[in-house]
């Protein structure tokens, strides 16, 4: 019962922080407010027992993105572009169509008989690292290769001169 | 929390926020902060199932896309650096003529 409740509280936090993420109109505000539901999402994996996947979110997300789209931030926009000029367009059609998708989303899962969470336990970090060393080898060597490529990828985009 | 489907159901409600600011927002920054909304929703599928089954891989694939996601934004946001060095604004409609 009070894993329900506190589950409650926090999925509305994510909402409403999601919600403001997108539409405030300030830039700055806006990270501010992916922050909070990032963190919040972490939150929500520790009820579903996932701790490393919660530390690894505060860590990376939390930490490193959002620091990383602050400087985006902060490195871009003139500073009347951040504080009154962030302007969206479309704004009844993207409502629409985003609540269409939801209907279609929840309808389907409405109708979808799941089944319960039984007696598993959750995966602990031990388990996650052997099974990336293991079955997951490939996705993991994969993965390195795309980080090097990305940090090599930015560093020649950012540094290329002045057209 | 023994069921799965307030987690599926709060999924899909921070998948339609994220494609609302996709569709709607004109700064590249602020498409970037969606798209980053609409991949947290799709982890949190991966471990909710992933509880469900009780094995590692949910966590292993939430883990690679938690990765891919923060190459993405690292590379996106060194390409709205150079969308603004060359227009001086990084709204998307700008950028919507090529080889400019």
């Amino acid at each position: 019962m009070m894993a329900t409740v506190g589950f409650a509280i926090v999925a509305a936090g994510i909402v409403f922080s999601a919600i403001r993420a997108v539409s405030s109109p300030h830039l700055v505000q806006s990270v501010l407010w992916l922050a909070c539901t990032l963190i919040a999402i972490a939150v929500i994996y520790l009820f579903l027992d996932a701790t490393f996947l919660a530390a690894i979110q505060v860590i990376l997300y939390a930490g490193g993105v959002i620091t990383l789209m602050l400087f985006g931030v902060m490195l871009t926009d003139r500073k009347h572009d951040v504080t009154r000029d962030n302007p969206s367009h479309g704004q009844g059609l993207g409502l629409g169509i985003s609540a269409a998708v939801f209907g279609l989303l929840s309808a389907t899962l409405w109708r979808s008989a799941l089944p319960a969470i039984g007696s598993t336990t959750a995966p602990s970090a031990e388990a996650i690292g052997a099974s990336f060393l293991g079955p997951h080898l490939l996705a993991f060597e994969a993965l390195s290769v795309l980080l090097l490529a990305a940090v090599l990828g930015a560093i020649v985009l950012a540094r290329r001169s002045d057209p | 929390m023994t069921a799965l489907s307030p987690f599926l159901f709060l999924s899909a409600a921070l998948f339609c926020v994220g494609l609302f600011g996709v569709l709607t927002r004109r700064n590249a920054i602020g498409v970037l902060i969606a798209v980053e909304l609409m991949a947290n929703a799709v982890n949190l599928n991966f471990v909710a199932f992933s509880r469900l089954s009780g094995e590692a891989d949910g966590h292993v694939f939430a883990l690679f896309a938690i990765a891919v996601t923060v190459a993405e934004v690292a590379v996106g946001l060194a390409i709205v650096i150079l969308l603004y060095r060359s227009r001086r604004s990084i709204l998307t409609e700008l950028a919507s003529d090529m080889k400019g």
